[in-house]
């Protein structure tokens, strides 16, 4: 989960690009093409970053997933990642079936990219293959060995399966929660909450609002937004992170109060929500 | 032990704090105690770069208000940023009208979000009864402009905090500016129907609940009452961060 200031204070998608290059959509179609990797990682970035959902740009993405050319010295492949991540902000579910075949990549980077943008497609199908890859952590043992098991990017897949409610699959999930990696730990606590309902996993998020630790506070901060932890309210108020992004997370409890709809009523969680919210601005 | 005996003990362990979390303790301590003499320390811890430092330094700075506008504005003017950034908050924490200027520049130009964002908040708390009357309506209306425009902010949380601060403008206005008031009416409801953003079309929808009660039937909130959109009111910063 990063949830760093940088993406906070990220600019607005208003078409406007101050990171040097504006392109227009058949520009960045076109580069995507270029004999310059450079050109192509940038396009690749830009079409997602500026939500670019329009058939070609899904398409050629899509295409981008099995680049050969664009390779890091450690054998990474910078534009599949570009790519994987774009095609998730695209929202078109016919990335679905290449970005589980991306979850086979050598490329660990590869790996995370596709889960994170699975989750954001929503489509149920490819719980087994994140299924398959959770495994690999698994069984406990080898998790609670001295050596913290990196090789699988085991918090998209975690947040993926409780994004898209793989309930069946809650006991090979729960372990994570003794992981020895605080992030892996609450991206399980995330997930059994969304998977369970069941308080005792949110307040396991409220408890680590309280840690030592910046980098971790701001991602529980993101967990307990992205589940709509209601009891969290005040813990995250008060938690010593950037007004920014407690106030994103208290927004994320408001959304899940109003049920994304507008509402006609507002019950006293969401009221108490929007008063902490005017509180930090 | 009087006020200044105590304010010249705690300015000196700031000074003298040797460590982040020393200069922290520090700094909570003096800006608790709430003197006067304390405003250029507190000035000055909002340019240390250490995050809890600057909000307990402007929690204090709000809590002694009028007396540290001016210093406020002055460094407003300064070449640190980060310390520009606190300062607005400060400001728009305190509601004093001689920050108008600075507020809506703030608003409107600023870079960053979250500078815009308190400043659209400051928009919103400023208190009206310090303005001549012969000057509200030409002031008002000037806010009014600018809340309008900044309520079109890319951003969603600017675009809440202009609708905190429409909601109170709407209801200092009835009285004021009645003619006016159906412009911030409009403009809600646009947002309403338009807004991307979840939680600010929510915002949107509490805030007409709050301008015209009347309207709508009591089904939240039934021990509401119209003292919690008093125009003066200071938003408190207790558990503010950044």
């Amino acid at each position: 989960m990063n949830f760093s200031p940088q993406k906070i204070e990220d600019l607005s998608p208003t078409g406007d690009n101050a990171d040097g290059e504006s392109l227009t959509v058949e520009q960045a179609l076109a580069n995507l093409e270029s004999a310059d990797l450079g050109l192509r990682f940038y396009a690749a970035w830009w079409l997602g970053r500026f939500r670019i959902n329009e058939p070609a740009a899904v398409t050629a993405l899509i295409k981008a997933l099995e680049d050969e050319a664009d390779r890091t010295p450690e054998g990474g492949y910078p534009l599949r990642r570009n790519a994987a991540r774009a095609l998730g902000k695209l929202g078109d579910r016919q990335a679905v079936s290449s970005l589980i075949g991306c979850l086979d990549c050598s490329d660990f980077y590869v790996r995370e990219a596709a889960a994170q943008s699975l989750e954001m497609l929503g489509d149920p199908v490819c719980i087994p293959a994140l299924i398959k890859l959770l495994a690999v952590g698994l069984p406990l043992e080898q998790l609670i060995s001295k050596q913290p098991d990196l090789s699988q990017p085991y918090e998209a897949l975690l947040e993926a399966l409780g994004t898209l409610k793989a309930t069946e699959f809650t006991p090979l999930v729960k372990p994570f929660l003794e992981h020895p990696m605080e992030l892996v730990q609450y991206a399980a606590a995330r997930a059994m909450y969304q998977l369970t309902q069941e308080p005792v996993y949110g307040e396991r998020l409220v408890q680590a609002l309280a840690g030592e630790k910046l980098q971790l506070r701001r991602a529980v901060l993101a967990d307990l937004g992205a589940i709509g932890y209601l009891p969290a309210a005040d813990a995250i108020a008060q938690t010593l992170a950037e007004n920014s992004l407690k106030l994103i997370s208290l927004k994320g409890l408001l959304e899940h109060q109003v049920n994304h709809i507008t509402p006609s009523t507002f019950s006293e969680g969401a009221i108490k929500v929007m008063n902490l919210m005017d509180s930090l601005l | 032990m009087n006020n200044s005996d105590l304010a010249q003990i705690l300015i000196r362990a700031v000074e003298e704090a040797d460590s982040s979390d020393r200069l922290l303790d520090a700094v909570q301590e003096l800006a608790a105690a709430g003197i006067e003499e304390a405003v250029p320390t507190l000035i000055a811890a909002l340019g240390y770069n250490n995050p809890g430092a600057a909000v307990a330094a402007v929690d204090g700075l709000i809590a002694i208000g009028e007396a540290a506008v001016s210093p406020l504005l002055q460094l407003i003017d300064d070449y640190n940023y980060g310390a520009r950034a606190w300062a607005i908050r400060a400001l728009a924490g305190i509601g004093d009208v001689r920050a108008l200027d600075t507020l809506l520049e703030a608003a409107k130009t600023d870079f960053s979000l979250s500078v815009r964002r308190a400043a659209a908040r400051g928009l919103g708390t400023l208190r009206w009864h310090q303005v001549p009357p012969e000057k509200l309506e030409s002031i008002q209306t000037q806010v009014l402009e600018a809340l309008l425009l900044i309520s079109q902010d890319p951003e969603w949380v600017v675009r809440y905090a202009a609708v905190t601060s429409l909601e109170t403008l709407a209801i200092a206005i009835a009285a004021t500016l009645p003619e006016q008031a159906s412009r911030i009416t409009n403009q809600l409801q646009q947002m309403l129907d338009t807004d991307v953003d979840l939680g600010v079309r929510t915002r949107v929808k509490f805030a007409q609940e709050k301008i015209q009660p009347q309207q709508h039937q009591e089904v939240f909130a039934p021990k509401r009452k119209l003292q919690d959109t008093e125009v003066s009111e200071v938003p408190h910063r207790g558990a503010g961060r950044r």
